[in-house]
């Protein structure tokens, strides 16, 4: 039988060829970094390499690395293997990889979405033999609303709690939800202030990209100036004493989570948005038929169930592990 | 208009009480009066039989959603929540049809069993193609029933109370005992009921507090009277004008599953109302709540069952006498008259729950150590000068209860949970070693437990789960057995039906023992020689 062009080992999603990594794991020689989020971009390699959109935040978590890059489409050759980088979607610079090797094609995803977010650059479907997809969110109970509907249910919220004279505090994950949010929400209803995990982000994305103006929380911010505004902060700063300032302030969640009401309670939070930076079950089948592809390898997420379900459709599917699922089940990057 | 589904819907969108008491207000005084006494029952887990099988729901629901079977399976199992996952998986109407009205719905829901299969079907598919979320998952929840979604009694009664100015305890009182949501108008249940109707009502329960604080804080002594925690079946067992009811506190009646009880209840003279607790008693002993559960749940108590485990009523407190409800003397007044009744019935069914006198606290928390002994579960704190008050009501009456009985025992399966456990493994089976015919040890079910960690221990087992499961067994996995738990329970008896031939009352977990491993987890001898220490 021949060797797979990718294969998944203990250290990451490996080419032996290439003898190069994707969103490797544990420390290596050379790895490609799909998208900049702490369990993608994981420290201690030699050589990194990713999109340009993606480098200033690596660099920005990462300190100084050895890093190169390629724009979209760009092919590059490593031992004979052809590589290119294709918009993912997920948060800005994601990039899916596209693995090329005497006619046989791989695509790894990375993490993905299809709604055109309005700050990351929007999925293109590629044409492969072998799709490597996530799953985070494969259950037929997750189908995402339009991104116009739920700003526009958050921008309500944001009203609402205006006109009680409190603050609306959203949890975010602070690279890609938070920017999302920023970009997109009515800011005639009145100011966006930030975490300063969030707006640490957010001037390294404005050295690059245009993204309304944000205000950092320092210690001189005074709880009236909160009042009325929106607060974007990390889920971990929920119930810390980070969060005195805001009182009264009324909380809510942003992710693909907030679909079910459990989630929500248990969270103890007042309002949760179903806005994600994840595929949903109609575009992640949407996706796999674009590609064309007959072989499908399904990762993080409900990968078992889903892959069944291939496999029923007739789909040569099977399942790998990463490290990445558990992280993103239990928290909030999603 | 503001219906139901709105009201679920608001009540959803917070996690503040003032809010959902808004919103609830919002409801009792806009909805039709109707929607409202239907919104009373499903409050007080009133629902409408079930019309569907739930087996069918399912079927249709896969179908509509256009995934197999099995998948819709995995769905429920991972939502947690059968109502919430056809909402969920059913595509979203694009009409913006407005829904009946909640007793419209449930009218319709009730007609549903005089339907076969094929019309049943059809209707299900036609609504749930025409209602938005909120709205279908509200019919589903109906359909299914079960209504737990954050709004207790207690905070429906005080919205009530706050639209209509009529007292929070007063309408507790009214939406007492059985009455039919089909058949009774707000007016009646609420506004101006009748004299009559409170014939069939016990009174709402008045629960105690766990004891929370030193017992020096309670003041003086001499001020409290103590009781014997007794674990059975708290009830009011009621005769007025010549009929008895045994009113359980879950607001059953269950007064034909003690037929011994309403014949020692023909003795009571008529306006009397006990409460007390139902003991297992045999042979002028208190037994296990082991063995008050072969009571429960049956429609006819057979000869043999009644013979081989009799009960009796352990009377605490009078709040009727004469027909006149006395909930507002006091407590030693209350106690006074009821040892009366009990001395004059002279029934051995009947028996007076005695209580302690103490000189000091000291002598209190020695009887509160010796409470096993007692066949008790702790002592009984209460004011001399308490009124019998409605609910859980802190500063009058307490509870405290002795230790639990602990053993650490291996976790070896695990389900996820439902409401906000949902997707996350919750429920979890303990096993503890036993060594077999052949000599060798191996693992014994003996218990399961979902409560008692936190939420961030929770997540990290759930976790621990994910990665080491062994086997699936559809909503269930076995999982290698690495972790050890602490496990406490009120009571312990041998059980015939238990694998491990030993039953538990109320195992929860006390802590995980991080610092153990499953070669330190207890066996089940160990466990059983607690049966009778």
């Amino acid at each position: 039988m021949k060797k797979p062009l990718l294969e998944f080992n203990q250290n990451g999603i490996y080419c032996p060829i290439a003898k190069v990594y994707m969103d490797a794991w544990r420390p290596v020689d050379k790895v490609i970094i799909s998208h900049a989020h702490a369990d993608h971009s994981k420290y201690g390699h030699q050589n990194y390499l990713t999109h340009p959109n993606s480098i200033p935040i690596v660099k920005h978590r990462l300190g100084n690395v050895n890093i190169e890059s390629k724009g979209w489409g760009e092919k590059f050759t490593i031992n004979g293997v052809q590589f290119s980088l294709h918009p993912a979607g997920h948060v800005i610079g994601s990039s899916q990889v596209r693995v090329e090797y005497k006619g046989d094609v791989w695509v790894y995803s990375g993490d993905y979405k299809r709604e055109n977010d309005g700050i990351s650059t929007p999925f293109e479907p590629i044409k492969c033999n072998t799709f490597i997809t996530e799953c985070t969110f494969g259950l037929p109970a997750f189908n995402w609303k339009k991104q116009e509907v739920v700003i526009n249910e958050i921008n309500d919220f944001w009203e609402e709690c205006k006109s009680n004279n409190q603050t609306a505090v959203i949890f975010a994950y602070s690279l890609g939800k938070a920017q999302r949010l920023i970009a997109n929400l009515n800011l005639e209803i009145g100011k966006i202030y930030t975490h300063g995990a969030v707006e640490n982000l957010n001037e390294v994305i404005r050295t690059y990209k245009n993204l309304p103006k944000t205000y950092r929380i320092t210690k001189e911010t005074k709880k009236e100036d909160l009042i009325g505004n929106l607060v974007i902060a990390p889920p971990s700063t929920h119930g810390s004493s980070w969060m005195k300032k805001m009182v009264p302030y009324v909380t809510s969640s942003t992710s693909g989570w907030m679909t079910f009401r459990g989630a929500r309670r248990r969270r103890a939070i007042d309002r949760g948005f179903v806005l994600s930076d994840h595929v949903d079950w109609k575009d992640l089948i949407q996706t796999i038929k674009d590609t064309e592809a007959k072989n499908i390898v399904c990762t993080h997420g409900y990968k078992d169930i889903f892959s069944k379900y291939l496999k029923e459709k007739g789909y040569n599917s099977f399942i790998e592990n990463t490290p990445f699922e558990e992280q993103e089940i239990l928290e909030n990057n999603v | 208009m503001f219906d139901f589904a709105d009201l679920v819907e608001q009540i959803d969108k917070t996690n503040k009480t003032n809010l959902k008491v808004k919103a609830l207000e919002k409801f009792f005084s806009s909805a039709t009066d109707q929607d409202k006494v239907w919104a009373i029952a499903l409050f007080s887990s009133k629902r409408p039989k079930r019309s569907v099988k739930t087996s069918n729901l399912r079927v249709y629901a896969a179908q509509m959603a256009n995934i197999p079977l099995w998948l819709f399976e995995e769905s429920y199992h991972i939502v947690g929540d059968l109502a919430e996952t056809i909402a969920l998986v059913v595509p979203e109407s694009k009409q913006g049809v407005k829904p009946p009205s909640l007793s419209q719905l449930i009218k319709e829901i009730k007609d549903l069993k005089n339907l076969d299969e094929i019309h049943q079907k059809s209707y299900l598919l036609n609504r749930w193609s025409h209602l938005n979320y909120y709205s279908k998952f509200v019919f589903n929840k109906l359909i299914t029933g079960g209504f737990r979604i954050g709004v207790s009694q207690k905070l429906m009664t005080k919205s009530i109370a706050n639209v209509t100015g009529i007292d929070q305890d007063t309408i507790a009182y009214q939406i007492m005992g059985d009455w039919n949501p089909e058949e009774v108008t707000y007016n009646q249940l609420i506004l101006s009921p009748s004299k009559e109707d409170f014939i069939y009502k016990p009174y709402p329960f008045y629960l105690a507090n766990p004891l929370d604080q030193g017992l020096e804080k309670l003041g003086s002594c001499s001020e409290w009277v103590y009781e014997n925690k007794w674990d059975g079946i708290r009830a009011q067992l009621i005769k007025r004008n010549d009929e008895i009811m045994i009113w359980s506190r879950g607001e059953e009646l269950i007064s034909n599953q003690f037929p011994e009880l309403l014949v020692m209840g023909s003795f009571l003279n008529n306006g009397t109302v006990i409460d007390g607790e139902i003991l297992p008693f045999k042979n002028c002993k208190i037994g296990s709540f082991n063995d008050l559960q072969k009571r429960l749940g049956r429609k006819n108590v057979g000869k043999t069952t009644l013979e081989n485990n009799p009960v009796i009523l352990k009377a605490y407190d009078l709040l009727e006498l004469n027909g006149i409800d006395i909930r507002n003397k006091k407590y030693i007044e209350r106690r006074k008259s009821l040892e009366k009744i009990v001395l004059s019935v002279k029934n051995e069914k009947l028996q007076f729950s005695n209580s302690y006198v103490f000189n000091n606290w000291e002598e209190v928390s020695k009887a509160h150590g010796q409470a096993r002994v007692n066949k008790s579960e702790g002592l009984m704190i209460k004011n001399i000068n308490a009124f019998y008050k409605v609910g859980r009501k802190k500063g009058d009456w307490w509870k405290w209860k002795v230790d639990p009985l602990t053993i650490d025992a291996v976790l070896t399966y695990a389900m996820r949970g439902h409401g906000r456990r949902a997707n996350l493994f919750t429920d979890y089976t303990f096993a503890l070693w036993k060594t077999n015919d052949k000599g060798n040890k191996e693992l014994v079910t003996f218990a399961k437990a979902y409560s008692g960690l936190t939420d961030k221990e929770f997540k990290k087992v759930d976790a621990f789960i994910k990665k080491n499961t062994l086997e699936r067994f559809g909503p269930v996995r076995s999982v290698e057995p690495e972790l050890v738990f602490e496990i406490a329970f009120e009571g312990i008896a041998n059980s015939s039906r238990h694998k491990s031939g030993v039953a538990v009352r109320f195992p929860r977990i006390l802590r995980w023992r991080i610092d153990k491993t499953i070669n330190d987890a207890n066996t089940i001898e160990d466990l059983k020689s607690l049966i009778h220490a």
